[in-house]
């Protein structure tokens, strides 16, 4: 069991792997984060009647299996000949997928600050925009930082499934080492606990957040 | 406008075969449901039992279903079992995999049920008599499954997701294979998995529906 033929080399290509992961990651969070507070701010803002369109596509990109949502738009990609490599694909999909998520996070968050809090601002002569951005923003952030950082971990565990479209990264980079060196449980678990190292710190730290900063204790 | 044509006939044509399909799905995803169900009460158990041991064994379990991918747990029962000479079936390896992953997270929402029910209502139940297990059962129990029912059913709808992945590791009974191998014959790949995406959103839909209707039965004060 003590014997292994993984070499350093294949440790750096599981680690180029892990890069890729983080990459994707990256990408589709801050473009999906960004997506997500516009949705959730015109999903608060235009009431639960109009925004019905809105909840309905985005509730979509949430119940329908985000493997089946690569295929699709991979598909598409080639169907409207827009010649998207896989990575491009990947992270459109990842994106809109965080937000999708992050549209419900931005709004419970815009909900949890209190009418009173907000209308003192507006009569103190705030503009909505300054009411938005001095009153509401921190406080919000305060209510949907922990669930922020629970979406960012369940995308980064999500871009898995990026394997399926040819990308290599660290599940997909393990297995191409399994395939050749007939090692799967060795190989599985250092690629496991590469995934656990990236997240469990943050997962951790999402919760002290979730106890230090909740507002009834 | 797209220079293509939909051929959407052979999909609805393949729709009995995909609805097949569907069934395993949901197969799938209510026995992940329930060994989940059974184990998270088991690892729920074993953290409020006070041994070193079985809290740790809980706590393992719960990180590491939380901390990796779900496909990371799949690939794990399918390949990484067989360095112990055990082999399973895409179908084992699927249900073995998305199990694990659902009693990590019913674990920790168990937790977080447990949490909001106050310690009196346990030593209330001892000072009737009751042993540490009865108060457990007839006590804490019901109220931590009322608290826990509705983070339960978005498990119960992240399985159904989850069952997708099997087709990474060969599965070609449930709605995910069959579309993936119906779509290996005729490379119409956008009707196929549309369409499948259209079942998976109605099964997704109809079980959060048919859990609230449930809930609301069930749970009336």
């Amino acid at each position: 069991m003590f014997e292994t033929a993984l070499t350093w080399s294949d440790l750096a290509f599981l680690a180029q792997g892990a890069g890729m992961t983080l990459l994707v990651t990256a990408v589709s969070v801050t473009a999906g984060t960004v997506l997500g507070v516009i949705f959730g701010v015109i999903r608060f803002q235009v009431g639960p009647y109009w925004s019905i369109p809105l909840t309905f596509v985005l509730d979509v990109f949430r119940s329908v299996p985000l493997l089946i949502q690569l295929v699709l738009g991979n598909a598409f990609q080639s169907i409207a000949r827009l010649g998207w490599p896989p990575f491009t694909t990947s992270c459109v999909i990842l994106s809109l997928y965080t937000a999708a998520y992050c549209t419900e996070i931005v709004r419970g968050g815009i909900s949890s600050v209190p009418v009173t809090t907000r209308r003192a601002a507006r009569s103190l002569g705030m503009t909505w925009w300054q009411d938005m951005r001095y009153i509401v923003a921190p406080l919000a952030t305060r209510v949907s930082l922990p669930s922020w950082i629970g979406l960012t971990l369940g995308v980064m565990k999500d871009s898995a499934l990026v394997l399926w479209l040819g990308l290599i990264e660290l599940l997909r980079a393990s297995q191409i080492l399994v395939t050749r060196l007939q090692e799967p449980l060795f190989i599985l678990m250092i690629c496991g606990a590469i995934y656990f190292i990236l997240s469990f710190p943050v997962a951790r730290l999402g919760g002290y957040l979730e106890k230090r900063w909740s507002p009834n204790d | 406008m797209f220079n293509y044509t939909f051929h959407w006939n052979q999909a609805l044509r393949a729709l009995p075969q995909m609805l097949d399909g569907a069934l395993v799905t949901l197969e799938i995803a209510l026995l992940s449901m329930a060994i989940g169900l059974a184990c998270a009460m088991v690892l729920t158990l074993f953290r409020l039992s006070g041994n070193r041991v079985l809290s740790g064994f809980a706590a393992v379990w719960v990180e590491v279903a939380r901390n990796t991918p779900a496909l990371f747990q799949i690939y794990m029962a399918h390949f990484g079992l067989g360095n112990f000479g055990i082999h399973l079936s895409p179908y084992a390896a699927l249900l073995a995999g998305i199990a694990f992953n659902n009693a990590g997270y019913l674990a920790e929402n168990f937790r977080g049920a447990l949490k909001a029910i106050p310690d009196t209502q346990a030593r209330a139940g001892r000072s009737l008599g009751m042993s540490s297990l009865q108060a457990f059962r007839y006590i804490v129990m019901p109220q931590m499954l009322r608290i826990a029912f509705l983070p339960a059913t978005n498990q119960m709808v992240w399985a159904i997701l989850m069952t997708s992945l099997g087709v990474t590791v060969g599965m070609n009974t449930d709605l995910a294979g069959i579309t993936q191998e119906l779509n290996a014959r005729s490379f119409r790949t956008f009707e196929f998995f549309a369409l499948a995406a259209v079942i998976y959103y109605v099964i997704a839909k109809a079980v959060t529906l048919a859990a609230r209707a449930f809930a609301s039965r069930m749970f009336r004060y």
